[in-house]
């Protein structure tokens, strides 16, 4: 292979980088927004909460060691599971894959940072302050005690008064909005920064799984917001989406949560199989057999864990018809793990050597055991009848964290030992190591395999006692005595960190000799130039490529807009298209996320004017900080490697941003389409309170068709300015006019929409029919108030001169977003007025 | 069933002694008892292939050169991954469908004798509609007569509450606005125990309940006893209910053939027959009324009948005796 940039590099190269990419220091440090800085954050405050939420178990098993213990009282104990569970799941789980795809997948990619450093920073620092004001609450008895899962009614204001609740649906609300951010970078992460010559097919499977990952978040998480939406509005004023008594259901909250939270099963669990997917080879020193069954298997678990939910409520009464299918279909997604384990077992034994035993391969085959363990259980809980016995009881228990403990913690551990080289000075001590499996690998099964016989001898979960004499005792004081075993390990492990871990670079290049990217030399700027790759295992197929990465010979040796800059390259054949600018640290993300936090956390509490300045404050900054983006084409073309040439601004479809709208509009969708399912939902089963036989009729047809041809006017608006940017760029008014007036029309859609109804009577408050229209002016009335901060943001750099017909990111986001308002206005207004007349 | 046949002297050593009256490994329903078979088949079919996993694994750490050349290929993934799993699964499957399928959980009893159960926090009402239509309220316990089904109307009065007997069947929601039903058939008479299932809050742990599979003719003449008034107060037992009736106890209990009439809390008229008091939190005798009366909150934390401190202990026991001899 011919090297890219043959040529000796000039000096001064590297210290030019090493100042462009340059940590800042002190108490600037929160102003980091580099992918291996925050990712330590990240991953730290993720570890942090698993630590927290796992001392909760330990005083949980200790109350349950023997029956009739009073140690800790009901209260505290109802608000402790619920604060484990939703911590472990929500606080730790997610954020820690996403943590560690911020931390590896540039590195896999040989990128130098993700595309949107200061998204990952915002995400992150929201995470941080809102997670750990969530979790104090357990502190002053004001954390929530409805479960994880938080079912209504038991979680509506009749049955739970008080701010508990609330500061589940907001904190964890706006949790899950920093996921869906985070995704966002992943999946244009894993599209679009790929190293030249890395087309999909050589992708390493954990940026695979980070793909699959991020997508299932963007199509699980918004029906999870979309429910705590809802309940946290049915708590707040009163619109009865939950009521049985006025047409509402908590059946509807069940079915919404579980669509999130089964896939969120998977979110947890694919990331960690593809953390072994790289590692197994590594220790079996040879390439992973069946790379591609393996990507097929993965794909179709993304696919099928959306066809399972109901499988979590086989004991709600429901038809039949329904459990046979979700439970043919939960049998089916035990084949992708099938093919998953016995890759990773044919990878072992093909090895030439012998699989090399480290503590990061210990840790990997206790994972093959308990993860195994816990998937044939899940077989088993998929037979409906079975599931009638176990479904709540301790079994469960014992089943999810085999799957959980076992699918996702293990694999944690092991990339802990493995990839830490990568980010600390000196390596963990493998002696140590050792200690650290096996007190945590015998804890845990002694900890959790008794408890699938406790759960068949009767014991239900989420009790905080239970009485002496029903053969539970000897069971639960056996799993309490692993329970510290188990814990007992992760502290060795914690000394063994604090002892060893320290940041830095680290002191062997490639211990483990391991064969994808993330192991060529590295600094602050990530790898010195960015390699051209022909194939999966670049470092095994050519030793020389560390050298000649260091060397300067790849792509991009250096900075050539005196800005941080990653390569481009098209999503399957990863060729480069153009060099992105990136922001470098700043204030505005810190800023904007610790404001986003208080806006939620204060609304909690109900400061609500408080609430209000600092979402105002929020949005600011956030401005503040986009304002500096979309620099336009200014540096011109700029040469990566001897005669190859990229321009350093692009827009439209070849765009990385345009990418992250499109993500972002298929978030939106699926918070729609969540929506007309819960209408529909509601429809069947209270088809007596719909209009038009059970409520006002709604409006006459003028007012639906008047707000659509606003709508209509305004994207036909934005499409002449799309188009006839080039002439109208001369005049300002003629622009100034056209995005003034597309927010006129949009807005006046809007009150249109909302007016009709008011003019009928139609009364959110009174049944569910009403609390869902309602509900749609509200999802609306998101977007316009997105839009309008948008439109008014473009209209504002086209006056400053920032905006003509090539410097047009900002504008074309904003229109692309108009569009789909428009498309999923018009769905919600023949819905809204449509389908009352249908069935009418 | 041969395969029962082989597989219950199995169950009955490996659980030598360990049956509770809560275990779903000790059926004495007919659901439970299919369940069970079941219940042993899937332990042998998942620690058949857990082990199986094992050794394949050992194999390709420790084993020799051309066992490990033998497993290392795709054809490993391709059977043991994909061929053994669908085929495995498929079986599975097939015989779960026939579990489910209409015959085994019996059919619907026209006119037969049905139980309304509506899930209250943290108490079950329980009312008997016998094939007359005549109804008989009562609470916390439910009684069945052996060897015929019988329908369990289930619904909830607040929050979700799952009605679960491990002994006699799976479980089954209570959700408001809903309907389910549950069809237990006792295949023996004696004494289990239920739970409810679902968290419902506070004190969720301390709702359960005891079901008493009683031969058919003695469970006809219980449920025309429980169906009677109570007995009018003795001498002995006046005081105790002059103070039952004067205290506030009326405006939530019932205790039929008096002026007790309120229906928030349980149905009191034959409390004292009942195995246990306040959902099977203490067993019933005069001292528990004495404790539930005084400390309730004590003894089932957040519970919604609020603590009577007014009583003198010599009120206590005379209102602990009146309870007490309802029966």
């Amino acid at each position: 292979m011919e090297l890219p940039n043959p040529d000796p590099r000039p000096e001064g190269e590297v210290r030019e980088l090493e100042r462009i990419w340059a940590t800042p220091r002190g108490w600037r440090l929160v102003t980091a927004v580099n992918n291996t800085v925050i990712g330590l954050l990240y991953i730290g405050v993720a570890f942090l909460f698993f630590l927290m939420a796992g001392l909760l178990a330990v005083v949980m098993r200790t109350q349950l060691a023997v029956g009739d213990n009073r140690l800790i009282d009901q209260d505290l104990y109802n608000q402790m599971f619920t604060v484990h569970g939703t911590t472990m799941m929500f606080l730790f789980a997610v954020p820690a894959v996403e943590a560690l795809g911020v931390m590896l997948l540039p590195q896999m990619l040989a990128a130098r940072d993700l595309p949107f450093p200061r998204l990952s920073a915002f995400a992150i620092w929201a995470y941080v302050v809102g997670g750990l004001v969530f979790f104090s609450t357990i502190f002053y008895d004001l954390a929530p005690k409805g479960g994880w899962f938080m079912y209504p009614p038991l979680t509506l204001m009749e049955y739970s008064p008080g701010d508990n609740a609330d500061f589940w649906l907001l904190g964890i609300g706006f949790i899950e909005i920093s996921a869906i951010a985070g995704a966002v970078e992943i999946v244009v992460g894993a599209l679009r920064t790929r190293p030249p010559g890395m087309s999909l097919a050589r992708m390493p499977i954990f940026a695979w799984t980070m793909l699959i990952f991020a997508s299932m978040i963007m199509f699980a998480f918004p029906a999870v917001i979309l429910a705590t939406m809802m309940l946290e509005i049915e708590r707040a004023f009163g619109w009865p989406f939950f009521t049985a008594a006025v047409g509402g259901d908590p059946l509807l909250w069940q079915h919404l949560f579980w669509f999130f939270g089964h896939p969120e099963v998977y979110i947890i669990f694919l990331p960690a199989a593809g953390l072994v997917s790289m590692m197994v080879p590594t220790m079996a020193r040879t390439p992973l057999v069946g790379y591609h069954l393996i990507v097929v298997a993965l794909i179709g678990t993304g696919f099928f864990s959306f066809g399972l939910w109901v499988h979590h409520m086989f004991t709600t009464g429901i038809p039949a018809l329904s459990l046979a299918f979700f439970s043919a279909a939960s049998m089916a997604v035990a084949v992708p793990s099938g093919i998953q384990v016995f890759s990773w077992i044919a990878t072992i034994a093909a090895g030439r050597q012998r699989f090399r035993i480290t503590t990061a391969s210990l840790f990997i085959l206790g994972f093959l055991f308990i993860f195994t363990l816990g998937g044939l259980t899940g077989v088993m809980v998929a037979m409906v009848p079975f599931d009638h016995q176990v479904h709540d009881t301790y079994f469960v228990v014992a089943h999810f964290h085999y799957v959980l403990i076992g699918g996702f913690v293990f694999p944690l551990f092991a990339a802990i030992y493995y990839w830490m080289p990568l980010f600390s000075r000196r390596m963990l001590s493998e002696r140590v190591g050792r200690w650290v499996f096996w007190m945590m690998f015998v804890g845990f099964n002694v900890t959790f395999l008794p408890m699938h016989l406790t759960g068949l001898r009767g014991m239900p979960r989420r009790v905080w006692t239970y009485p002496g004499e029903m053969g539970w005792d000897t069971l639960n004081l056996i799993s309490t005595a692993g329970t510290y075993v188990l814990a007992a390990g992760i502290l060795v492990f914690l000394v063994d960190l604090a002892a060893k871990f320290r940041i830095g670079n680290r002191a062997v290049e490639n211990p483990w000799g391991a064969g994808t990217l993330e192991w060529l030399p590295n600094d602050v700027y990530s790898t010195r130039s960015i390699p051209h790759i022909t194939s999966r295992e670049p470092l095994w197929d050519r030793p020389s490529l560390p050298q000649e990465v260091r060397d300067g010979h790849h792509y991009l040796p250096n900075a050539p807009t005196g800005w941080r800059e990653t390569i481009v390259t098209s999503p399957i054949h990863a060729r480069p298209q153009y060099v992105i600018q990136m922001p470098g640290p700043g204030w505005p993300p810190f800023l904007a996320a610790v404001f986003t936090a208080a806006f939620f956390l204060l609304l909690t509490v109900k400061m609500v004017a408080i609430a209000v300045i600092c979402g105002v404050l929020a949005i600011v900054f956030v401005l503040a900080w986009a304002w500096g983006l979309d620099p336009g084409p200014s540096k011109g073309m700029i040469e990566i490697a001897k005669g190859v040439r990229l321009p350093t601004y692009m827009s439209g479809p070849t765009s990385h941003s345009w990418w992250a709208m499109v993500v972002l509009m298929f978030v939106a969708g699926s918070l729609y389409l969540a929506y007309v399912f819960s209408y529909l939902f509601l429809w069947v089963v209270s088809p007596e309170v719909w209009a038009p036989a059970g409520s006002p009729a709604p409006p006459p047809i003028g007012w639906p068709v008047a707000s659509a041809a606003l709508l209509l006017a305004g994207s036909g608006i934005l499409w002449l300015v799309s188009r006839k940017l080039q002439q109208y760029a001369a005049s300002r008014l003629a622009i100034s006019a056209a995005l003034l007036l597309s927010l006129v029309c949009l807005s006046a859609a809007f009150m249109l929409e909302t007016g009709g109804h008011l003019t009928t009577g139609l009364d959110p408050g009174e049944n569910a029919y009403g609390a869902m229209v309602y509900l749609g002016a509200v999802l609306f009335a998101q977007l316009v108030l997105a839009l309008l901060i948008m439109g008014l943001f473009t209209l504002a750099r086209h006056l400053a001169g920032k905006l003509d017909a090539v410097r047009r990111v900002t504008y074309d986001n904003y229109a692309l977003l108009y569009h789909y308002t428009v498309a999923q206005s018009l769905l919600g207004l023949g819905l809204i007025h449509g389908f009352p007349r249908l069935i009418g | 069933m041969s395969l029962r046949r082989f597989i219950v002297p199995v169950s009955a050593f490996v659980l030598q002694g360990c049956a509770g009256l809560q275990s779903a490994l000790d059926p004495s329903g007919a659901e439970a008892e299919r369940i069970g078979t079941l219940t042993w088949l899937l332990i042998i079919f998942s620690t058949a292939i857990l082990v199986a996993v094992c050794v394949i694994t050992a194999v390709a750490l420790f084993g020799g050169e051309r066992w490990r050349a033998r497993i290392s290929g795709e054809r490993t993934v391709i059977g043991g991954g994909l061929a053994f799993p669908i085929l495995a699964l498929s079986i599975l499957l097939g015989y779960g469908f026939y579990l489910m399928a209409p015959g085994s959980t019996s059919a619907r009893v026209e006119g037969g004798l049905r139980i309304e159960v509506v899930g209250e926090r943290w108490w079950w009402r329980v009312t008997y509609v016998d094939e007359s239509g005549r109804r008989t309220e009562s609470a916390n316990e439910i009684r069945l007569p052996v060897g015929r089904p019988v329908e369990l109307e289930l619904t909830s009065a607040d929050v979700i509450h799952s009605l679960w007997v491990p002994r006699l069947a799976g479980k089954l929601d209570m959700i408001p606005g809903r309907t389910n039903v549950l069809t237990l058939e006792a295949t023996e008479p004696g004494i289990s125990r239920g739970q409810c299932a679902e968290y419902c809050g506070g004190p969720h742990a301390f709702m359960s309940f005891y079901v008493i599979a009683m031969p058919e003719d003695q469970f006809s003449s219980w449920l025309s006893g429980e169906a009677e008034d109570a007995l009018a107060a003795s001498r002995d037992q006046a005081a105790g209910q002059a103070l039952f009736l004067s205290s506030g106890c009326v405006a939530c209990h019932r205790v039929r053939g008096t002026d007790a009439q309120g229906t928030i809390g349980p149905d009191l008229t034959h409390v004292g027959s009942r195995h246990s008091l306040a959902a099977a939190t203490l067993e019933n005798d005069v001292a528990a009324f004495v404790r539930w009366i005084r400390d309730g909150q004590h003894v089932k934390p957040e519970n919604l009948m609020p603590p009577f401190e007014i009583f003198t202990e010599d009120e206590l026991r005379q209102l602990a005796a009146y309870l007490d001899q309802l029966r």
